[in-house]
């Protein structure tokens, strides 16, 4: 803003000797010219001479000439964006929302205002990838964001906003207050639009009923003209206000050489309005009011319920980059003093240390230092049930502080976040267009024009035959037939179903998912690790010399106290049930890596773990007997010269597991578990978790051969879901129709899979594959509707036997039904 | 019947009017929100400050 405050008053100054568009001094020799009015302009950049160019090439070259009258500023004269697009060029506007890579490449984020319907998307699309310098585009439909990469040294940011703006659309650098706003106004104009053409509809029906009800000649024809004049007054606001969206969509159209469906439907209320008011002006013929209103508001009412189920499900989805706070209330002394100091969360940098008071949101992911605490991770999990947390456990950035104050040391910030990286999967997700949607696109297209077509054959065949009813036909042609089903339901579908998926904790991260995940015939758990909670727990205690249970775990969880391996976790766990307490602590504790600890209780010395390590200690050899070919983790316990026990360890299902896999199972899924660990550990899981001869465990599995089981599943025609933990297993995720990969939120930087389980509920696996089902399902009945209804109604149309008015009637109805049965899966509907 | 010829303008005229005040009730932002005031009204956000007046009536008595 600062360039165009100093531009007006150079302008003042000397407009001559400065920069032709803006008066800025030109910098030396000035590289940019561009022919106006006659003669070469000098330019200060690339930024001026673009606008200028623009302006000339708009043919309002002439503005230039007016410029130069006294207090004339091009601030005055020239459109808000066109002044707002040069300043994008620079660097230092570009900073907060441009991405750099190397050798001039840059990423942006743009918003798209101005959206009405996904023609536009996919012409903002096509136009934006024509320019030369652009590498990548994806437009957004649910979000109306556009992802672009370009290369600084070919084109300029400003170029590519130009190019959308040609288009019809305007395009903002993305930021979500902006955005919130943007968005109200859009809702507020919809909404009038609607309220308009309810009101117009209802008095416009008021003066035609008594016509319909009436016998011919009941009605002088004074009144009906007066009736006839009144209906025109209240039709035309809404031709030109509440249908102004249609013409619009349709010039856009029009204008780059294509048909949309807004053509026709522009067609027939230009065509019905303008028989109409002929027919009022000359006193005969037949008036089309009622119906051309109430066509209108049902259409408006269509595409004001697909807008509505859009927003909340970008909601459910943006929901995710809103939550950090402003600012932290930091505690830069931290041990000494807890005097707070309030910094804006993006200060903050790993280390810090902040206090987050009961009822705050977290600002950056970190560590809790001290205080316990609930944390409601509901922005990752989908569940509102808080999670207890204490000192030495980890918060993620954005979750809620439900319970008492805990200081946090922050460990990572900004773009490293775990919500930041989740916010980047699902916008990629969001970026790539389904396949379903993109077919859409293409039929919708050629739909239109067949319309057109029908129309005009249809005013042709009645012409022809000599009757006057050939326009009216031709209208209730145009009128009737509804690509509803294919240009507002599947994108609102498809945006309901990835709002549903995040709102369960699912997380696409592809765009392909939905699908994919619909046609899921078998799932296959890619280790024991992603049914268990991949924490030790004490399976047994088998004393080896005369002490009982209760004590060898005491003693043992004493000797691990402090210990930070999973093992002691455990122990100290089990020890907390088992009743008693130790006397004595433990002293002189030795920790020797990945062989265990040694220590003295009571004057004795003790070693636990590894069989070798305590073996050394004991000085005799263990009874063979005593370690059976066991699938269990196991430690050993001893004192010199004897065996104590040996504790075994396994790894506990996760509490849903079982449910998960039945409802998976129920829903017609085969499950296959295949895991590296030993068969006698797989089976036991297996067995817990209910899993029976029908599904199929394989133990002892090496990454080469999960790999060839999935292939050769593939091979077998089967549709492939792996869950896995996305990390080690990247190859056999890769390989697998759909990857899963289960979230534990800290690791979803490396993950890679095509669907996140942010929750770690499995549960939310079954969920899922219904709900991307009914989305199939939902799409397949509209498309199969709109086939049905069009075959049917387009015919009846054509041979004269639909009255514009039910013509009007039945599109709307279908556009209506097709926009609610896509709406019903927002809330678990679309089952039937 | 003649007075049709002053109630149908009159009845345009009261449509017009409508719009008029829908565009304004839109344009400030009523329809903006149209669950949150249902749930606000349920929502005891008054509590703490009742809480907080609790001693001075305690003395009252």
């Amino acid at each position: 803003m600062n360039t165009h405050a100093m531009s007006a008053s150079a302008l003042e100054a000397d407009v001559a000797a400065g920069c032709f568009h803006c008066g800025l001094p030109l910098g030396g020799a000035s590289r940019f010219t561009v022919f106006v009015n006659g003669a070469e302009r000098d330019m200060c950049c690339a930024g001026c001479a673009a606008v200028a160019e623009t302006i000339v090439a708009a043919g309002l070259a002439d503005y230039y000439r007016h410029r130069s009258a006294p207090g004339n500023r091009p601030e005055d004269s020239m459109p808000q964006w066109m002044r707002d697009l040069e300043s994008f060029d620079l660097e230092a506007v570009q900073h907060s929302f441009v991405q750099r890579g190397d050798a001039g490449a840059r990423r942006a984020e743009l918003l798209l205002e101005g959206v009405n319907c996904p023609a536009c998307v996919w012409l903002v699309e096509q136009r934006l990838k024509r320019l030369p310098g652009v590498n990548e585009v994806s437009v957004n439909y649910a979000t109306q964001r556009v992802r672009i990469g370009w290369s600084d040294a070919e084109l300029r940011l400003s170029s590519i906003l130009r190019t959308v703006a040609n288009v019809g659309l305007r395009a903002h650098p993305f930021d979500a207050a902006h955005r919130t706003a943007l968005r109200q106004k859009d809702k507020r104009r919809r909404l009038f639009e609607l309220a308009l053409a309810a009101l117009g509809m209802m008095q416009v029906m008021m003066y035609a009923v008594p016509v319909y009800l009436s016998d011919a000649g009941d009605i002088a024809p004074e009144f009906e003209q007066l009736m006839r004049w009144a209906s025109l007054i209240l039709t035309l606001p809404v031709v030109l206000v509440s249908a102004r969206s249609f013409f619009f969509g349709a010039w856009r159209d029009l204008a780059h050489r294509r048909i949309g469906m807004d053509v026709p439907i522009a067609l027939a209320i230009a065509g019905a309005f303008v028989a109409s008011v002929w027919a009022t002006v000359a006193g005969r013929g037949e008036v089309y009011f009622d119906s051309l209103t109430m066509f209108v508001f049902l259409l408006l009412g269509a595409r004001y319920l697909e807008a509505e189920s859009r927003a909340r499900a970008v909601a459910a989805i943006e929901r995710l980059s809103h939550p950090l706070p402003a600012a932290a209330a930091c505690v830069p002394r931290y041990p000494d003093s807890k005097e707070t100091r309030t910094m804006a969360t993006a200060a903050l940098v790993p280390g810090n240390m902040v206090l987050v008071d009961s009822g705050s949101a977290i600002p950056a992911d970190g560590t809790i230092m001290e205080g316990t605490s609930e944390v409601n991770e509901a922005l990752l999990s989908g569940e509102a049930r808080p999670v207890p947390k204490r000192a030495g456990d980890t918060v993620v950035g954005g979750t809620l502080n439900v319970g008492s104050p805990l200081f946090v040391r922050i460990s990572r910030v900004g773009a490293d976040t775990v919500l930041s990286h989740i916010v980047r999967l699902a916008d990629r997700a969001l970026g790539e267009k389904p396949r379903f949607a993109q077919m859409a696109d293409r039929i919708a297209g050629s739909f239109s024009l067949a319309v057109l077509i029908l129309a005009a054959i249809t005013a042709l065949a009645w012409l022809s035959a000599g009757s006057e009813l050939w326009f009216r036909n031709a209208i209730s042609v145009l009128v009737v037939t509804c690509p509803c089903a294919l240009s507002l339901a599947t994108p609102a579908a498809l945006a309901a179903a990835t709002g549903r998926l995040s709102g369960i904790g699912l997380l696409a991260t592809r765009g392909h998912v939905l699908e994919t995940f619909a046609r899921i015939t078998d799932v296959v758990f890619d280790k024991t690790g992603t049914l268990t909670q991949n924490e030790m727990r004490v399976a047994r205690v088998v004393p080896l010399g005369n002490l009982r249970a209760e004590t060898i775990l005491l003693l043992a969880a004493e000797l691990e106290l402090g210990s930070g391996h999973p093992l002691a976790r455990a122990l100290t766990g089990a020890a907390n049930d088992a009743p008693g307490m130790l006397a004595v602590r433990a002293t002189m504790l030795m920790h020797s890596a990945g062989e265990g600890v040694e220590g003295e209780i009571n004057g004795e010395r003790l070693r636990i773990g590894t069989a070798t390590f305590v073996g050394a200690l004991v000085g005799k050899p263990l009874a063979q007997s005593a370690i059976p070919e066991h699938s269990h983790s196991q430690v050993l316990l001893g004192q010199s010269g004897e065996w104590l026990a040996r504790i075994d360890l396994d790894d506990a299902p996760r509490p849903d597991a079982r449910a998960a896999l039945d409802a998976l199972r129920a829903a017609g899924a085969r499950i296959h578990v295949l895991s590296g660990d030993v068969p006698a550990a797989v089976h036991a899981i297996a067995r817990e978790l209910g899993i029976n001869e029908a599904d199929n465990v394989q133990a002892r599995a090496t990454p080469q051969r999960k790999l060839e089981y999935v292939e050769a599943l593939q091979r077998k025609g089967c549709v492939v879901a792996m869950v896995g933990d996305g990390i080690n297993d990247a190859p056999v995720l890769a390989k697998a129709a759909l990857s899963i990969a289960m979230g534990g939120g800290t690791d979803l930087a490396r993950a890679n899979a095509d669907m996140v389980l942010l929750s770690g509920r499995l549960t939310a696996l079954a969920d899922g594959l219904g709900v991307a089902r009914a989305t199939r399902r939902v799409i397949g009945q509209n498309i199969a509707w709109a086939i049905g209804y069009n075959a049917i109604a387009v015919p009846l149309a054509m041979m004269g036997w639909i009255s514009p008015w039910v013509a009007a009637l039945g599109m709307s109805a279908s556009s209506l039904l097709v926009v609610g049965n896509a709406a019903r899966l927002h809330r678990g509907g679309g089952k039937g | 019947m003649e007075a049709l010829f002053l109630l149908i303008p009159l009845s345009v005229v009261a449509v017009l009017a409508l719009v008029v005040l829908l565009w304004w009730a839109i344009t400030t932002g009523q329809f903006d929100d149209c669950e949150g005031p249902a749930h606000q009204i349920l929502m005891d956000d008054d509590t703490p400050q009742r809480a907080e007046q609790l001693p001075p009536r305690h003395k009252d008595i």
